[in-house]
């Protein structure tokens, strides 16, 4: 596993007046995005870079995820 | 009177496919047999989910799948076994394919559309108003209006229309068509996109089909010949099936349930809470379709599902779960949140359901706009029902205003 200190990080937010739950990027990438009643919250907020992430942003038909390189 | 699930598979579907009532045996199941088996016209048993949990459950869980259908024999309601397309793959495979489309249909995209969507519907209405006092809905507004759009969105010629709208029933025909003819009509609209992806590659374009052809012919990794094809031709068909039938949908259930359409037509503001409620409340799907993969062995509604089992999750039946929605069977435009499932869930969850929402909401404000005192010019109970399709609705929608 990388460290927090060893590589690029992202920060990834998903903006809830945005969110419409539609559960894309929970289950195309369920290690970082996660169903909290109707909308949808990222699983932490810095992340190792990870094409899932960005896939899942890509798909959000409402663009309320963002992803922040760092 | 209910029987251990394994007992006996139910015949499926439950309900006739002329009108909009959902069985009441899906509020049965929901209260006492949330799982079900069920046996369909084609395919193998299946489980049968009722409750909205489990449907939002098995439609969002990594644990259920689409792609494992390749090679099963899924039950289904239709002749034709799919094979290859979205609904046929999993995250990331998926997610690598549905990205590339996904950015021409995100709301802010769709929300510039606005202004043209809502000039079709104008004009539209004013041609049938310009022809008497009295029309069909489904021909003179609901048909062309997403038909133009999907086409200005796509780029495909709208002059074309009456060819690859005769092929679209394929997609979404269970018995009305034979399976030859379903086979052929899929042959046709795909040398169709065919021909219109190879005028791109000798003239550049805007529109999605431009940009599809640029992006696969920047990097052939991205997705191949067949998979743009196949992708292009399911949005045009989808694109336009589905919200052609809501539009009448919507409209019969805003005329037919006493108050509801004045109301809109008192406040146009209601009309996009309306939409999400006419979402939930109408089941568009005839019966519950795209049977989910189990990959390994899941608790759901207290059954144990085996890992390689198939269920069903009826959207139309979980927007009605009264153990979520309050009055699930009255139509209410001001519950304060509203999470249906009319447009699914998880990584299959509508691509166009930002478009579809648009346009019911375009429809809706145009109608109650121009044509305030609209009401049906025929019985409620004789206006004319389509059969032997994934959805339920109207061949016809006689009006008069």
């Amino acid at each position: 596993m990388v460290g927090p200190q060893s590589g690029p990080q992202w920060r990834v937010t998903v903006d809830p007046s945005r969110c419409i739950g539609s559960g894309l990027c929970a289950a195309s990438a369920p290690r970082h995005f996660t169903l909290q009643g109707p909308y949808a919250t990222a699983v932490g907020d810095l992340m190792e870079p990870d094409e899932e992430i960005s896939d899942a942003a890509e798909c959000c038909p409402t663009e309320a995820i963002t992803v922040e390189e760092l | 009177m209910t029987a251990p699930p394994e007992a006996s598979a139910r015949t499926y579907p439950f309900n006739n496919p002329a009108g909009l009532d959902l069985d009441p045996l899906y509020a049965q199941l929901r209260a006492t047999e949330p799982l079900s088996r069920v046996r369909l016209p084609y395919g193998e048993e299946a489980w049968l989910a009722t409750r909205y949990e489990d449907v939002k459950f098995i439609l969002g869980d990594p644990r259920f799948g689409r792609a494992a259908v390749i090679g099963r024999d899924e039950p289904r309601t239709h002749p034709r076994q799919q094979d290859s397309g979205l609904l046929t793959m999993d995250p990331p495979n998926h997610t690598r394919l549905r990205k590339l489309v996904a950015k021409a249909f995100t709301n802010r995209r769709v929300e510039t559309l606005r202004p043209r969507v809502t000039e079709i519907a104008d004009g539209l209405l004013r041609d049938m108003k310009d022809l008497g006092d009295r029309g069909d809905l489904v021909e003179g507004f609901a048909t062309p209006l997403p038909i133009m759009v999907i086409c200005e969105l796509l780029g495909v010629p709208f002059t074309d229309r009456h060819n690859f709208q005769v092929w679209s029933e394929a997609i979404i025909s269970t018995t009305s068509l034979p399976l030859e003819t379903i086979m052929e009509y899929m042959g046709a609209l795909h040398a169709y996109m065919a021909g219109l992806v190879a005028q791109r590659r000798e003239q550049e374009t805007d529109d999605l089909i431009g940009a599809l052809v640029r992006a696969r012919d920047e990097d052939n990794d991205r997705l191949t010949e067949q998979e743009m094809v196949e992708l292009l031709a399911g949005l045009l068909a989808a694109g336009h099936e589905t919200t052609v039938t809501q539009i009448p949908n919507f409209v019969y259930v805003l005329l037919t349930n006493p108050g509801k359409w004045r109301e809109l037509v008192a406040d146009p503001t209601l009309i996009p809470n309306a939409v999400e409620e006419l979402m939930r409340y109408v089941p568009l799907g005839t019966a519950a379709a795209f049977a989910r993969y189990a990959s390994e062995d899941t608790e759901l509604g207290g059954v144990l599902v085996k890992a390689g089992e198939p269920v069903l999750g009826s959207l139309g039946s979980a927007n009605r779960d009264e153990r979520f929605f309050k009055d699930p069977d009255t139509l209410i435009f001001t519950r304060e949140t509203n999470p249906h499932i009319g447009f699914g869930h998880g990584p299959h969850h509508c691509v166009g359901a930002q478009l579809a929402r648009l346009e019911l909401q375009v429809a809706l404000g145009a109608l109650t706009r121009n044509l305030p005192d609209l009401e049906l010019a025929v019985p409620a109970d004789e206006v004319p029902w389509k059969t032997g399709m994934l959805v339920r609705g109207l061949k016809e929608l006689p009006v008069r205003w």
